[in-house]
């Protein structure tokens, strides 16, 4: 976390002078010392790293260049959008990862199988605004059965949440962009739980399972499965991370008023204080992440509750 | 597949098979009767025959110890009596009898519910035998509740009856425990519990303690051995280790290449072994009254699948092996207290011993 503050801070001193940006060329000295001192942009640059750090800490990431609204505000405006994008994509790619992982792990000969393994090798492969282009394409363009932008109409949720959910428009305008950003991590989450689920069925532990006469529901499902689940939560982790880092690309394609449009934006005008907060946002969702999974760890593999299992 | 193995015990009245077989052989059935099985493996270079005409019966609470090369098709006879073979094997012919019961020929959702119940099996590994992420309470009981009408805390009480009975101490504490807190020999102590939790009638050892200590070794064969006689349970003891068979088995049966060349009541084989290879079997085990400067070994190595030669699959090791061993394949006759598949024993014709390598042979045997 400490390290991405610093690169994030960093950005404010490299990418150029902001105060010459907002002022424009007509201001005066005088205007720029006064408006240096207001950012507090005269001060040393530890000390500015450490008010920095204070305010991240906070949550409070200064003032936007370009709206002259706090960032925060911005951002929390923004960040509904962007969870409830990632989340259903997320859910979407684990769901049918997992379960077409397994499908076409037991029925590794049928030609559905190898028909699914086929086609994920263009998720793979094709690039994620590819898709999201193709995707438009076809059904908003072509078939016209789902909106091919923006987010459609939102309900308030208490303070400051708003949701797409629970309007029919909402709901439809979120599948192409779900997919899209989804389907990258769908392949991957599949072929990595078919490659592991292989492995796992030709253990020792598998063969006496079923020696012991137990169901093959219960072999497969039971017992193949969760030793398959244990590298896979690793992946399934970081590539929760990078479906919320990659939505700057879909919420681009699909215009999603999301927190990766805000910092697309932010970089086109050195919006230093946006594009420092979105790197913080992303760094702490990594971490957050990173942590979760090693709960998770300790949660399905007893070897890890080293303490846990000698009472 | 010309002659019977019916017949053949027939002809030998009443088999000294360490009192196990009753005088009226035909009245008992037999827990497991395997018939001219073979086993195939596709393959895209052609065909594999893994088990070839292999013939065998397992009386009730018997031992049979079943020995042979790496390869050699012991693992493959169990994997195939229990249907547990890797794909693309397959019993291509012959019949597996389970009490009377023909079994060889059920679709897997029928055969599943044999599995431990009736047939149980231990492998060779113990260290990777148990799923490493469920405590050994949770398997013994999902095991045991899978085949007896129990409720959970039945088939709790089921589950530490089983622990105390195979020797895991203070058993009570150690259900809770998961695979990795218990030691090799544990291990398979609760693999053990776990393959006879429903009582099945028959159980295949796989090797039970190539993976562990001597020390250990010889209390999981004595564990083996009396839960089974308490039991009455069956055993088919796969193993390369003539040790483990002399000290354990009640018959034998010696495999090569996967054939079937000599089966026999174990102290009759180890002391008088009428098959070549056989002999030299046991001839290259060490003895401790002699000390050689060489250990004996018979000379080349088995075929491999896709190179049996034809007639007798040892022929090109044997000493005594002439024109008719190479021309035509030998099937179990009796010979000593015993059969075996050899050309020297054929009740009709039986081939001399060629004098030389015999003499030679003899000098190392001890």
């Amino acid at each position: 976390m400490f390290v991405v503050a610093l690169i994030a801070f960093s950005l404010f001193h490299y990418v150029g002078d902001p105060v010459l940006n907002m002022l424009g060329q007509e201001a005066t000295e005088a205007d720029r010392a006064e408006l240096r001192a207001r950012l507090g942009l005269d001060q040393p640059v530890v000390v500015q790293f450490y008010r920095f750090i204070v305010n991240a800490a906070q949550f409070e990431f200064g003032i936007s260049y370009r709206s002259a609204r706090p960032v925060t505000d911005l951002i929390m405006e923004r960040l509904p959008a962007t969870l409830e994008l990632a989340i259903i994509s997320a859910i979407f790619a684990v769901v049918m990862g997992i379960g077409l992982g397994i499908f076409t792990a037991l029925r590794r000969r049928s030609w559905l199988s190898k028909f699914i393994m086929t086609t994920s090798l263009i998720g793979v492969s094709l690039p994620t605004f590819l898709i999201g282009v193709l995707l438009i394409y076809l059904f908003a363009v072509e078939l016209g059965w789902l909106p091919a932008f923006g987010r459609g109409q939102t309900v308030h949720i208490g303070d400051w949440w708003t949701t797409g959910l629970l309007t029919t428009s909402g709901l439809r305008s979120l599948i192409l962009p779900a997919i899209t950003l989804g389907l990258f991590q769908l392949t991957l989450i599949m072929r990595l739980v078919r490659a592991e689920m292989l492995e796992v069925l030709s253990t020792d532990y598998i063969k006496f399972a079923r020696a012991r006469g137990l169901s093959k529901r219960v072999v497969n499902l039971r017992h193949a499965l969760k030793n398959t689940l244990i590298p896979v939560i690793t992946i399934i982790g970081l590539q929760l991370g990078t479906i919320i880092a990659f939505a700057i690309i879909t919420e681009t394609v699909f215009q999603w008023p999301g927190v990766g449009a805000l910092f697309i934006t932010a970089v086109r005008f050195v919006d230093i204080p946006v594009m420092a907060a979105y790197l913080m946002m992303i760094g702490l969702v990594f971490v957050v992440i990173n942590l979760v999974v090693d709960l998770l760890y300790y949660a399905v593999d007893p070897r890890l509750r080293v303490q846990g299992g000698a009472k | 597949m010309s002659s019977t193995p019916s017949s053949d015990k027939g002809n030998q009245g009443a088999m000294p098979a360490a009192g196990h077989e009753p005088n009226a052989a035909e009245a008992s059935t037999p827990v497991l009767s395997v018939q001219h099985l073979r086993v195939e493996f596709p393959t895209r270079h052609g065909t594999l025959v893994a088990l070839d005409d292999v013939s065998f019966d397992i009386a009730p609470g018997e031992v049979l110890g079943v020995v042979g090369e790496s390869g050699a098709g012991k693992s493959m006879t169990g994997n195939a009596v229990i249907q547990l073979l890797e794909p693309p094997g397959r019993i291509a012919g012959g019949e597996v009898r389970l009490g009377g019961k023909r079994i060889d020929d059920l679709p897997e959702e029928d055969f599943v519910p044999l599995r431990g119940r009736h047939i149980g099996m231990i492998f060779q590994d113990p260290l990777t035998s148990l799923n490493p992420l469920f405590s050994i309470g949770d398997q013994l009981i999902e095991t045991i509740r899978t085949h007896l009408p129990m409720n959970e805390k039945q088939a709790r009480e089921e589950a530490l009856k089983l622990l105390r009975e195979v020797g895991i101490p203070a058993a009570e504490e150690r259900l809770n425990s998961y695979p990795h807190q218990f030691s090799g020999g544990m291990r398979q102590r609760v693999v053990i519990a776990l393959a006879l939790a429903a009582r099945p009638e028959f159980i295949i050892a796989d090797e039970p303690t190539t993976a562990l200590d001597v020390s250990v070794q010889a209390q999981i064969l004595a564990l083996l051995k009396r839960l089974c006689a308490d039991h009455g349970t069956a055993v088919m003891l796969v193993t390369h280790d003539m040790g483990v068979i002399a000290e354990t088995a009640d018959r034998v049966a010696v495999m090569y290449a996967g054939r079937l060349i000599e089966i026999g009541p174990v102290e009759e084989v180890i002391r008088d072994p009428q098959h070549p290879y056989t002999k030299g079997l046991m001839a290259s085990i060490p003895g401790i009254e002699k000390t050689l400067d060489r250990l004996y070994q018979i000379e080349g190595s088995m075929p491999r699948l896709a190179a049996i030669p034809p007639g007798c699959a040892f022929n090109p090791r044997c000493p005594h092996a002439q024109e008719r061993c190479r021309r035509e394949r030998p099937d179990l006759m009796p010979a000593g207290a015993g059969q075996a598949a050899c050309w020297l024993h054929d009740p009709v014709d039986p081939l001399p011993r060629i004098d030389q390598n015999d003499k030679q042979e003899h000098a190392h045997v001890r």
